[in-house]
């Protein structure tokens, strides 16, 4: 007869898990970044690689830091403080001296992220409460965007301005702007990376996009004018912010009908803040400010869970 | 013809190539035999013999103590030992009677039975009653008593659940294709029971053998019907399943009969046949012994009360040294610690893994991807509910509907963070039922 002289494992059922993990989860979005990255160090040159060296090295440090002086357990294994640092870095404008991106990633990790207890638990997007803490503090040297060694205004600008633009440029991402957010295309490529690996929603996304263009198509100065659309549509971090952004799990809500909620709530803010503000972009702080509706968004959206209501015949 | 489904689940790696194949071998087992007088839901069994005596396979040796109960019956024929308490597959030490076996297995006389037609309902559920028929698929509940609703003129459908969802298991899967007549007509016995109900078999689209064979058979059966069910886990839980096939939710509050519905499992209702045709009490049952542990995966056709050891023996011993064994699926199987204690009459499988997949992942932070809301079948909130059970926060667990959940595990199968979700969700329902009923 067999004998098994060792007692086995025992554990609460189930016995098997799947093989994701918040940290695969990460490497995801990290790869997905990678287009637009490459794109915007292609464009914008070896000061922009070493502006997003700096910034990941300072989220990751930071984090680690923190967790070692507060005698917690460290996390930076689960890549999220890369993700955090390479966001931030995407939505700097290339000319941004180098200490600036370490004020903003110390900011986003430590006062965003750690201070409320770490991954999941932040009540704000940390790349953005780090880039929105820079335009408040820097406002000048944030909103200054260069192309080429020339500044010029942004696309988003120059349309307020009542120019004209190419909205080609725009897709394409030959335009001024923040490291990561002017190619459209680059971000689109690694969004349908993220949809394809299940990784974000599309209902995020795609009710913030819809809603968005609504909007501007209802109450902005050119009315239902495609290219207008387009250009609005592609300028301005939008892109960006749609797909690596607002679909940020911890600032997100996680019931279905919360996301299409959070989704609108965004588009109108964005055409609320481009249509009426005096600013031309307006995204960041579209997030951000959804992102503190997010519990209250929860609260009225619970599921309405299998069966309750009774036969269904 | 498109497949049937409900809302959510999962898709584990389902391992049942290793065992599917293997024709379904008997096990003819030495030595001692242990019965736990409770298999079952309900009361346990009261012994009707004592020490010394001996005993006939087929003998009833312990007496159904009241309504929800159910007798057991010798497997083999022996002498009996004792009646002590012994360690089961979910770890609690019960009354179990233990018989020595004389290796002779000399029969006691089958129940007697008259032919099908002249039997009226009454006796078909003595039958069912005598025979100590339970749930095989692993609740245990006893099907005389699940096949006496208040109303049985109002039970529309009766549904043979041969989904089997769990990875691994096989054994279902064997019996359909081996003796799929016995299936149809256990149907066909349990739908004599109620006059206007139709019956379901159904299967999930993985085994489309199995859907072949069993379409043919029913071919001529107006009453009968085969439903194609989509392949996901839990796919066979029973209030997903009338879901699948008949679009009836029901809830916690509710039982599949209030719905029109009952649900039983394949190896129940074929001795339900072996029952009411044969006069053969459960003395049986199939059982899937698999993992990547075991150097042969079998299934086998077990005689209930013995030892799990000769069954990794039979499958030809351990190719590794297992990490964990578990009695019945990995979803929602009995991790063991000991290998020695008996199969009942709800033990689907054994399954031995190489590995222990728990232990390799830690649990980390929540990381609000919202991944269980999507899995979850019930369309709870597992991520909140465990905060609310960690947390001891009862009324907000009850509030969002934690007393819903089914306890199918797909939360923490596909939490990213490796949270103990059904496992924190599982202990504040268990507290909260224990202190309602203490309340009562």
């Amino acid at each position: 007869m067999t004998i098994v002289s060792d007692m086995m494992n025992v554990s609460v059922t189930p016995h098997i898990r799947s093989k994701e993990s918040t940290g695969r989860i990460m490497l995801l979005v990290i790869i997905a970044l990678l287009p637009a990255t490459g794109f915007g160090i292609y464009q914008f040159g070896y000061q922009a690689a070493i502006l997003i060296a700096v910034s990941i090295a300072t989220t990751v440090l930071t984090e680690f830091l923190y967790e070692k002086i507060m005698k917690m357990p460290v996390t930076v294994g689960d890549l999220s403080a890369i993700v955090t640092g390479l966001l931030l870095a995407l939505n700097l404008p290339v000319s941004v001296p180098w200490w600036m991106a370490v004020i903003g990633g110390v900011f986003a990790i430590l006062v965003v992220k750690m201070f409320f207890g770490g991954i999941g638990q932040n009540f704000m997007n940390p790349a953005l409460g780090g880039r929105c803490f820079l335009v408040i503090c820097f406002t000048a040297r944030m909103t200054t965007f260069t192309l080429d060694g020339v500044t010029t205004a942004t696309p988003l600008a120059m349309l307020k301005a009542g120019e004209d633009v190419n909205t080609w440029d725009m897709v394409i991402g030959k335009i001024p702007g923040t490291i990561g957010e002017t190619s459209a295309i680059a971000i689109m490529v690694g969004a349908i990376f993220l949809i394809l690996f299940d990784v974000i929603d599309m209902r995020i996304p795609f009710t913030y996009l819809l809603t968005f263009v609504i909007f501007i198509g209802l109450f902005g100065p050119n009315g239902w004018d495609p290219y207008y659309l387009t250009a609005q549509l592609a300028g301005g971090g939008l892109m960006l912010g749609a797909f690596f952004m607002a679909t940020d799990y911890a600032t997100s809500p996680i019931t279905p009908l919360g996301k299409i909620i959070f989704g609108i709530i965004l588009g109108l803010l964005t055409g609320i803040f481009r249509v009426f503000s005096s600013s031309a972009e307006g995204v960041s702080y579209a997030i951000v400010i959804s992102n503190l509706l997010v519990p209250l968004i929860e609260r009225f959206t619970i599921p309405k869970c299998f069966g309750k209501g009774g036969e269904n015949r | 013809m498109a497949t049937l489904t409900f809302k959510g689940g999962i898709h584990p790696y389902d391992g049942k190539d290793l065992s599917k194949d293997k024709p379904i071998q008997e096990i003819v087992p030495q030595g001692e035999m242990v019965y736990p007088l409770s298999m079952h839901i309900g009361a346990p069994a009261t012994p009707i013999v004592e020490a010394g005596e001996r005993v006939l396979k087929g003998q009833k040796i312990a007496e159904a103590a009241g309504f929800v109960s159910s007798p057991v019956y010798a497997s083999v024929s022996g002498t009996v030992r004792t009646i002590e308490k012994r360690l089961t597959v979910t770890g609690d030490r019960v009354d179990c009677i233990i018989i020595d076996n004389d290796g002779l297995y000399e029969e006691a006389p089958p129940m007697p039975v008259k032919p099908v037609e002249d039997m009226t309902k009454e006796d078909i559920l003595t039958l069912i009653r005598e025979a100590g028929i339970v749930g095989m698929g692993g609740a245990g509940f006893p099907t005389h008593v699940k096949l006496s609703p208040k109303e049985p003129d109002k039970i529309n459908y009766v549904i043979a659940n041969c989904s089997e969802c769990e990875p691994y298991l096989t054994s279902d899967y064997r019996r359909m294709m081996e003796v799929p007549e016995r299936l149809v007509l256990g149907l066909k016995i349990i739908l004599l029971l109620f006059d206007h109900a139709k019956g379901i078999l159904a299967v999930e689209d993985n085994k489309p053998d199995c859907i072949r064979k069993l379409k043919e058979l029913v071919i001529d059966e107006p009453r009968i019907s085969v439903k194609v069910l989509k392949t996901k886990y839990p796919q066979g839980s029973e209030r997903q399943l009338i879901y699948a096939t008949t679009k009836r939710a029901i809830n916690s509050s509710m039982l599949p009969a209030d719905a029109g519905c009952i649900v039983n499992n394949v190896d129940t209702i074929c001795a339900v046949f072996s029952a009411v045709i044969e006069g053969h009490p459960l003395m049986y049952r199939v059982v899937t012994v698999t993992g990547d542990a075991v150097n042969d995966p079998r299934n086998f056709i077990v005689p209930i009360g013995t030892n799990y050891a000769q069954l990794i023996d039979a499958a030809g011993g351990f190719k590794v040294k297992p990490e964990k064994i578990v009695s019945g699926g990995p979803m929602m199987g009995f991790a063991l610690f000991d290998i020695n204690v008996p199969v009942t009459k709800t033990s689907s499988a054994l399954l031995c893994m190489s590995k222990d997949e728990v232990a390799k992942w830690k649990p980390s932070q929540c990381i609000k991807c919202g991944k269980c809301l999507e899995v979850c079948p019930a369309r709870l909130m597992p991520s909140k509910l465990a905060d609310f059970a960690e947390n001891g926060d009862e009324e907000q667990f009850v509030k969002y509907n934690g007393m819903e959940c089914v306890e199918c595990g797909s939360c923490s199968y596909t939490c990213p963070a490796k949270r103990q979700l059904v496992q924190s969700i599982k202990y504040q329902r268990r507290t909260i039922l224990a202190n309602r009923k203490k309340n009562k």
